[in-house]
């Protein structure tokens, strides 16, 4: 049960990107997890409650987005999903491949801020 | 006054900390000539006793340390030492997996240029090891033949990110009628051409096999590195 240090760093990131554009509120935190990523979803968001408790982020929202694994398919010679994590190989032709394109995100890619109306930015 | 939400792009791996931490390590491995292989696995697959094995027959011929992961006790530390080998115990208290800066820190007080091999254990846990990087040349995955053939299937993402899969206990295999064609295979399922060891180190049968493999991995490493 790693996902509590996982979320502690993702307060903490979403901390630092508010406090670099001058302390605005965030809302919510857009996640990336890929199914490889080694981290449970639902594990993680209540973890992410937990570790906003006392923050600044208290009561935001986190918002994931689960990434599915794609691999490079030798024999297509192109980007392909797999039928399962269990089975590495192409959900096409069936090749094996070992070669993951996609698939290990754990990255925040976007804040919801709150914008107020009057302000100039 | 009405606040309207505004999407902000950010682009961050949220263990980019522990990557930046690994990649250096990973330099300064490099820098030594020293190769280091990582072992992870479920409790009691047998970690501690193939590393003991393995540190006590490479030692004749190599300069070999290790670090051991634990959640509590040094207990493991102290096993590893009859090896007669430098064995730093990393403590992790609550945390289910090592990361790369408690490595880091463990291997302070160390000269990395006095090795030609380190070997880090990881905490017994089939999850939470697999998202960290700790500098490793070589992860090698370990499977006991009690723990059943479908290991791989249960815990695709280890094995998937691993290099090695070491099957363990062959000493107990027809004990445990353990199926070692399902089992490989189940392993070639999450990752194919992986390869796969099978030895007990109990009795020593399949150690020469795994311990050619890696030296030919430090010649290798070895042999990748200018020399001014």
């Amino acid at each position: 049960m790693h996902e509590l240090s996982i979320a502690m760093s993702i307060v903490e990131m979403a901390q630092e990107e508010a406090e670099q554009r001058g302390g605005v509120q965030v809302s919510a935190v857009h996640l990336k997890l890929g199914a490889l990523s080694g981290v449970v979803k639902e594990a993680l968001l209540s973890a992410y409650d937990i570790a906003c408790d006392d923050t600044p982020l208290q009561g935001s929202r986190l918002v994931i987005e689960e990434i599915p694994v794609v691999v490079f398919c030798p024999s297509c010679q192109a980007r392909r999903p797999l039928s399962s994590v269990q089975l590495f190989c192409c959900a096409q032709c069936g090749t094996p491949s070992s070669e993951v394109v996609q698939g290990k995100e754990l990255e925040v890619v976007a804040l919801e801020i709150e914008q107020w109306a009057h302000n100039p930015a | 006054m009405g606040a309207q939400p505004r999407l902000v792009e950010v682009r961050k791996n949220v263990l980019k900390q522990n990557d930046l931490v690994a990649r250096a390590l990973r330099d300064q491995f490099h820098a030594a000539g020293v190769f280091v292989a990582s072992l992870v696995s479920s409790p009691g697959s047998g970690k501690t006793m193939f590393l003991e094995k393995t540190l006590t027959l490479l030692r004749q011929n190599y300069r070999v340390a290790a670090l051991v992961g634990d959640l509590a006790t040094e207990n493991d530390a102290i096993r590893l030492a009859r090896s007669q080998v430098p064995v730093k115990q990393i403590t992790t208290g609550t945390l289910c997996h090592l990361e790369a800066a408690m490595v880091e820190t463990a291997l302070a007080e160390w000269n990395l240029n006095d090795l030609d091999f380190l070997f880090v254990e990881n905490v017994g846990n089939l999850v939470c090891p697999s998202s960290y990087d700790l500098g490793e040349n070589l992860r090698l995955v370990l499977i006991s033949v009690t723990e059943g053939e479908d290991k791989p299937l249960k815990y695709p993402t280890i094995f998937n990110s691993a290099d090695v899969a070491v099957v363990t206990k062959m000493d107990l295999a027809p004990a445990v009628e353990f199926d070692w064609h399902t089992a490989y295979g189940n392993i070639q399922a999450v990752r194919p051409g992986m390869p796969v060891l099978r030895l007990s180190a109990k009795t020593g049968e399949g150690m020469d096999e795994y311990l050619d493999f890696i030296t030919a991995r430090l010649a290798e490493l070895r042999g990748t590195m200018v020399h001014p």
